[in-house]
């Protein structure tokens, strides 16, 4: 296997973009990243694009072909392979995309995310995103996404002591650094007050401990590292690279209050990168509910079990603390649109270590982690990056 | 609705096991398994499987209560689901009948025959197990 570099980087404006097709979301980004590589179409060798349900979405599947036809390269009739792993589909396409490259099979290869999500209702949304859940054994029963990480909060709060209060405080800190980036949702703060009196969706989950629908892409073009320095003045490393399954079912996992899947995958990348938990300088999470996020520092090896609620009250992940977390706003603020989640964390870490990212920029960022979860943790993947 | 074609047989097809809990044991190792599994991860080509009811009594692990459902429940809201670990090991996902509030963490429950839901507005009804508080 040979090391694989991060030459290019894009990524559309998250939100409610009525006026947004899939197709122009693709094609907007897949432009960026192109441009911003500067490669040639002819030069590359393979697309893969991370997409959970366009199928329920926009009633479009073979998403494959599609984004190499908006992208402009139909004609070179490069390859083009959607890949799905619900929430996880970005962190998917891009460790697809580095192992092609790793493999010296293919050189210059996009790994892109999509997804559309507000052309349906509200409800037709939650249903479509039920389906990462067990349909059989979970959703059949009643089971909503929210009420999966909500008795896996409960269950947290009832052994460490984790409190609302708690939860909340990733909300108001996500909502804080995604108000410093121009691409995320939502660029409001919120207070602890705020996400308390917002409406319950499954106890002890309010409304604002909920990441929004979001529509979004996001796309970056890998090359091997030696021939890196040819299209990128800084080129970033990816210097592990892991992906791990659970059972599909949360009630089938060894622990309620552990992502297993995390801790797996998090383990196989700090032996590839040959680094400790300790050494790395930010990381994007996957913090589909605020609780999510207290899990994932806590299974990433940042803190200890139990730990990470008043980790993250006590500022200890914040833009100014010693381990910022999610400084693009993560899912919460930053806004998630499943199948391009993944690689927008990729993005926002490449930025951070390029030291491109303006006012939410990280002194000194030398290694950034991404942590990318496909349901209630039926897949974890996670990409350990360095300048 | 498309879901309206595709839900009801994949739902009868499990009633067995929907309306009565009915499970598998191996009877080489003594595992319990619900949803039934016909292949003892355990121990595979040496598994001894037989079905296997389910007495359906078991404590709550943890919970929620819902109000904010997908389309086929929203009408149920709010409710309470739960994780539960029946008394012989299986844990599954259920309902609680119950008011908001009431359910705990290692509270002792019992199975109650239910319609669990309706698809759409003239949708077929659905029935299935549902769990009550054992009092005391
Ligand atoms: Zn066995």
């Amino acid at each position: 296997m040979r090391p694989v570099s991060i030459i290019g980087i894009g990524c559309t404006k998250f939100g409610e973009r009525w006026d947004s097709s899939l197709r122009d979301l693709i094609a907007e980004t897949g432009i960026m990243a192109i441009e911003d590589a500067g490669v040639s179409g002819e030069e590359i060798d393979a697309l893969y694009v991370g997409n959970m349900s366009a199928g329920r979405f926009v009633e479009q599947e073979h998403i494959g072909a599609l984004i190499a036809d908006c992208a402009g390269l139909s004609r070179l009739h490069i390859p083009s392979t959607r890949v799905e792993a619900a929430c996880a589909s970005g962190g998917l396409a891009l460790r697809q995309a580095m192992l092609s490259v790793a493999s010296g099979y293919q050189d210059i290869v996009i790994a892109a995310g999509v997804e559309k999500m507000t052309d349906v209702s509200s409800g037709a949304a939650a249903d479509a995103l039920a389906a990462a859940a067990d349909r059989e054994w979970e959703c059949f029963l009643g089971a909503t996404f929210p009420a999966l990480y909500a008795m896996m909060a409960r269950l947290h709060m009832r052994r460490y002591g984790t409190t609302q209060e708690e939860l909340a405080e990733v909300a108001v800190k996500n909502h804080r650094h995604g108000s410093m980036n121009p691409l995320a949702q939502y660029r409001m703060e919120v207070t602890v007050d705020d996400v308390l009196s917002s409406p319950m969706v499954a106890d002890p989950l309010h409304i604002l401990d909920c990441s929004p629908i979001t529509d979004g892409a996001a796309a970056v073009v890998l090359a091997p590292a030696e021939r890196a320095r040819r299209y990128a003045e800084v080129p970033i490393r990816i210097i592990g690279s892991a992906q791990a399954s659970d059972t599909l079912a949360l009630h089938d996992r060894r622990d309620l209050t552990t992502l297993d899947a995390t801790v797996h995958a998090a383990r196989k990348a700090y032996d590839q990168a040959g680094i400790a938990p300790s050494e790395i300088d930010l990381a994007e999470v996957h913090d589909c509910f605020t609780i999510a996020e207290i899990l994932a520092i806590e299974d990433l090896g940042f803190f200890e079990k139990g730990a990470g609620g008043s980790a993250i009250e006590d500022g200890l992940t914040s833009l100014d603390g010693p381990l910022p977390i999610n400084t693009s706003g993560g899912l919460k603020a930053c806004g998630h649109p499943v199948g391009a989640t993944g690689i927008k964390q990729a993005y926002e870490i490449v930025l951070q270590l390029r030291g491109e990212a303006g006012s939410r920029q990280v002194d000194d960022a030398e290694i950034g982690l991404a942590h990318n979860v496909g349901g209630s943790g039926g897949t974890a993947i996670v990409h350990i990056l360095s300048r | 609705m498309m879901t309206m074609k595709t839900r009801a047989p994949r739902f009868w097809r499990c009633i067995p096991q929907r309306y009565n809990l009915i499970g598998t044991h191996c009877a080489a190792c003594d595992e319990y398994y619900f949803p039934p599994r016909n292949i003892c991860p355990n121990c595979r080509r040496d598994a001894r499987i037989e079905e296997y009811k389910f007495k359906g009594t078991g404590t709550v692990i943890t919970h929620t209560t819902i109000y904010s459902a997908t389309e086929d429940f929203e009408r149920q809201t709010p409710y309470n689901l739960a994780i539960i670990e029946l008394d012989e090991g299986p844990r599954l996902t259920g309902q609680v009948v119950a008011p908001p509030g009431e359910v705990k963490i290692g509270m002792h429950v019992r199975p109650v025959f239910r319609i669990l839901g309706k698809e759409g507005e003239r949708g077929i009804i659905y029935y299935g197990t549902k769990f009550i508080p054992v009092e005391g």
